[in-house]
């Protein structure tokens, strides 16, 4: 009974299931709760899964290679571009000067060259499952040091390229016999002269980006037009494991080849289609992830050797904490990010599980250094959420030096009408232009930079997560009469609405929307004021395009005015038809919706004749 | 020479056959500074600075527009509320237009039958344009008799033509100083000026 597969399936879901919302509840966050949920239901305690965890671990590593694949999804080619320096700088000497110091350590302490520079290398690299994870649920991905992470995380992924080929040249044989089995990573392609093997790689790398820009449109076409959504999802599905064994065939990251994949699809109209459907298998996969690593900490061996093991684990984040936060303050992180960014990714990855099984298998480390070393990544792993935890409540709130001084006095002039929640590039346009009107707006925004900037030159901005009540009511929620919520994640906003809705019910909300479609999820949410951030500068750019083709000026300002308000009017019509259907539809939304909206243009064409000013002849007037 | 502002409104240019032509052979004159409202200000949104700067380098100032509701199109209203301001354009210190000329160039759709006792509108054109008149004869401009087009609805190519080469002979002549006021001063509407006189000038 305990071997069946469903059997299996009900622990794992059921754990997730049970531990993952009580976590959040907590404040904890997603991974942590994955992460407990493992241990608990793993051979430490209540023993529903044994060893097989490891072998799930790898398995699981899979919702990785599927995250990068969403990352690159939302990665625009240009944006990478520019995050060159940052990835190659950033990351290459975060991976240099990291294996490079653990290895220096390793020798001190008597370990072989060879040994040390393999245990440097694999401590080098960090756990992108955890930090994006974590980074995603808290929405600091678009922050600089969220950036910074996903630059050395791509990095890393990179290096494991060379360091898998450095690694069998480390073997030494006198741990073990060379065994024929060499590992997951050695594949048929190694027998190929090296010429051969670049062009191969290459070839693949080229057909990745091929297949991505020319070959799925056409297919996704097709399919889409079969209606059915199951078989969207699985060709979406077989791109990604596609890709994967593609990738792993020829010795490539899988991950790299899917966040490629990604990227070349970033611009297409596919995207949030594909997005949606591998969301849920990354989730779960992720989630599995996250449960086999908590399954796999050896308590045992933790209990037999704590004062080694912890001192391992002290030591080498510590010392990874170090070198980021160096390297951070570099590259001009703000202490804030800096704090962020140092101790996101001062664990050490999951690719250390694989590394060290294979330098394991390689002969280059004995059982039990291996052995130690995996129980001391798993605990770095699972004391990084609890760390970010531990820098989100303790340390950033120092960061904004004087947020204490400032918020104290502050409680009794809230008298603000106006909260502004989210001060970036929308929130301050609408804030300048209630302050430059006498309009005193009380401002809340997250990004630590941008508030000790905008204190720098003489805004007053509260840092914080403006969808918390408790800090809603500091600045002054029960007495103001309109919330602006002009933060740029959606989810946030979603959230924040909940918060409102249920602390704050007399207060107006004000919403900025991204798109139609996030417009449609904040009428679902019951608002009534929403602002689609692209609306009226598209159109005020289409206006001019018709002056500039030589069409009135009034006449077209008074056209794009009709279509903006029957834009708005055709939003709620279609947003009724979409709840209505929404199961069904919800795959097809895109289409479906631009062909409505298309259509409802259409049918406003015939408005283009305006009738305003026309008359018949005999009739007095308007007479022109 | 005169300079001429012609303060130009239609929301619907576009579609309008009076004023396309009117405004082509305005055009054409030399001297003549067109400031096409609804084009400018396409939200009402009127920079009124700017505005007052070119009144206050020009003489003579045209207000040219359909008739509306017996009156011009609304940004001209919204034109004079704004930029005819107190104490500039009136007021104790407002002398900045004084001295100046206001001319009206109306368009009609019907005829001018439609414009007396007798028919649809039961009063005539000079009397719905008292507040134009009233205007700037506060501002210390005096205001010209009106040149009305009518029966815009319908009318010919050739009177179309005839209508236009009249105004631009106005134009030319006012921007010569060559139109003495004695000339026009006891006319009720200055379309009905002697074309003889005009074309003596040889425009």
């Amino acid at each position: 009974m305990k071997d069946t597969f469903l059997f299996q399936a009900m622990i794992y879901l059921a754990a997730a299931v049970i531990a993952v919302p009580v976590a959040k509840k907590l404040g904890l966050g997603s991974v942590l709760g994955y992460l407990i949920a493992g241990m608990i239901i793993g051979p430490a305690c209540l023993q529903f899964i044994g060893k097989e965890g490891q072998d799930l671990m790898h398995f699981a590593e899979f919702g990785v290679v599927m995250m990068l694949f969403v990352i690159g999804l939302e990665l625009e080619p240009l944006r990478l571009w520019r995050m060159r320096r940052s990835i190659a700088g950033l990351g290459g000497l975060q991976v240099l000067l990291t294996t490079v110091i653990c290895a220096g350590i390793a020798l001190l302490f008597h370990t072989g060259w060879k040994q040390s520079l393999a245990i440097g290398m694999v401590l080098s690299m960090s756990s992108t499952a955890i930090v994006l994870q974590s980074l995603n649920e808290k929405g600091l991905m678009k922050s600089a040091a969220g950036e910074s992470s996903f630059a050395v995380l791509l990095f890393q992924d990179i290096a494991v390229i060379p360091i898998l080929a450095i690694l069998p040249l480390l073997a030494s044989n006198t741990l073990l016999p060379q065994s024929d089995d060499k590992g997951h990573s050695m594949q048929w392609i190694d027998s190929l002269p090296a010429g051969v093997q670049t062009l191969i790689v290459l070839g693949s790398v080229a057909v990745v980006v091929l297949t991505g820009r020319y070959f799925t449109r056409p297919v996704f076409r097709i399919i889409a037009k079969t209606g059915m959504r199951e078989m969207f999802t699985a060709t979406a599905l077989l791109l990604v494991v596609g890709i994967t064994v593609l990738m792993s065939a020829v010795g490539l990251s899988p991950a790299l080849g899917t966040f490629l994949a990604g990227v070349v699809l970033a611009n297409s109209e596919y995207r949030h289609e594909l997005e949606s459907d591998i969301d849920p298998f990354k989730g779960l996969l992720l989630g599995l992830f996250f449960i086999a690593v908590g399954a796999s900490i050896d308590f045992a061996l933790i209990l037999s050797r704590p004062l080694l093991i912890l001192g391992l684990v002290a030591g080498i984040m510590l010392l990874k904490a170090l070198v980021l936060f160096i390297l951070g303050k570099a590259f001009r992180l703000s202490l804030a990010q800096n704090f962020i960014f140092s101790l996101g990714l001062s664990q050490v990855g999951e690719f250390a599980f694989v590394l060290f099984s294979f330098a394991f298998q390689e002969g280059i480390l004995p059982k039990e250094i291996s052995d130690i070393m995996i129980a001391v990544v798993a605990i770095t792993m699972a004391l990084t959420p609890l760390l970010m935890m531990v820098n989100d409540r303790l340390i950033q709130p120092r960061m904004c030096t004087d947020s204490r001084e400032t918020r104290e006095p502050d409680v009794a002039s809230e008298d603000n009408p106006v909260i502004v929640a989210g001060y970036g590039h929308f929130g301050n346009t609408v804030g300048r232009f209630l302050k430059a009107n006498g309009v005193n707006a009380t401002v809340l925004d997250i990004d630590s930079d941008n508030v000790d900037f905008l204190r720098k030159i003489g805004v007053k901005v509260y840092y914080g997560d403006a969808s918390r009540h408790d800090l809603l009511e500091i600045a002054g929620a029960h007495k103001a009469k309109i919330i602006v919520i002009a933060i740029n994640d959606e989810e946030k906003r979603l959230e924040m609405i909940d918060t409102v809705k249920k602390h704050f019910p007399h207060l107006r909300m004000l919403v900025r929307a991204t798109n139609r479609n996030d417009a449609y999820d904040l009428m679902n949410a019951g608002m009534l004021h929403i602002y689609r951030e692209t609306l009226d500068t598209s159109l005020r750019m289409g206006v001019d395009v018709m002056r500039m083709l030589g069409h009135r000026a009034h006449e077209t300002t008074r056209f794009s005015k009709t279509f903006f308000l029957q834009d708005e009017k055709t939003l709620k019509h279609l947003s009724a038809i979409r709840n209505e259907e929404e199961y069904i539809k919800a795959m097809r939304k895109n289409f479906e919706d631009l062909e409505a909206t298309i259509t409802a243009d259409r049918e406003m064409l015939t408005l283009r004749t305006d009738d305003a000013w026309e008359t018949e002849e005999e009739e007095p007037v308007p007479q022109s | 020479m005169a300079k001429i502002l012609i303060e130009f409104a239609h929301p619907v240019f576009s579609k309008s056959r009076v004023q396309k032509e009117l405004v082509n052979r305005c055009r054409e004159i030399e001297g003549i500074t067109f400031n096409d409202l609804y084009e400018q200000y396409p939200d009402l949104y009127i920079d009124v600075k700017r505005e007052q700067e070119l009144l206050h380098t020009h003489d003579i100032i045209i207000w040219q527009h359909p008739m509306y509701w017996y009156s011009g199109p609304a940004i001209l209203k919204q034109w004079m509320d704004l930029v005819l301001e107190y104490n500039w354009a009136y007021g104790p210190q407002g002398d900045a237009l004084s001295g100046k000329k206001v001319l009206s160039v109306i368009s009609c759709g019907v005829r001018e039958s439609a414009y007396n006792s007798q028919g649809m509108n039961r009063y005539e054109i000079n009397q719905f344009l008292l507040p134009f008149r009233q205007t700037a004869t506060l501002c210390g401009m005096s205001y010209l008799p009106p040149f009305i087009i009518f029966g815009g609805n319908q009318i010919s190519n050739s009177s179309l033509t005839e209508h236009s080469d009249k105004y631009a002979a106005v134009l030319s002549a006012l921007a010569k100083d060559q139109l003495p006021e004695e000339q026009y001063l006891r006319l009720d509407y200055l379309q009905t000026l002697d074309i003889d006189f005009l074309q003596d000038k040889k425009f």
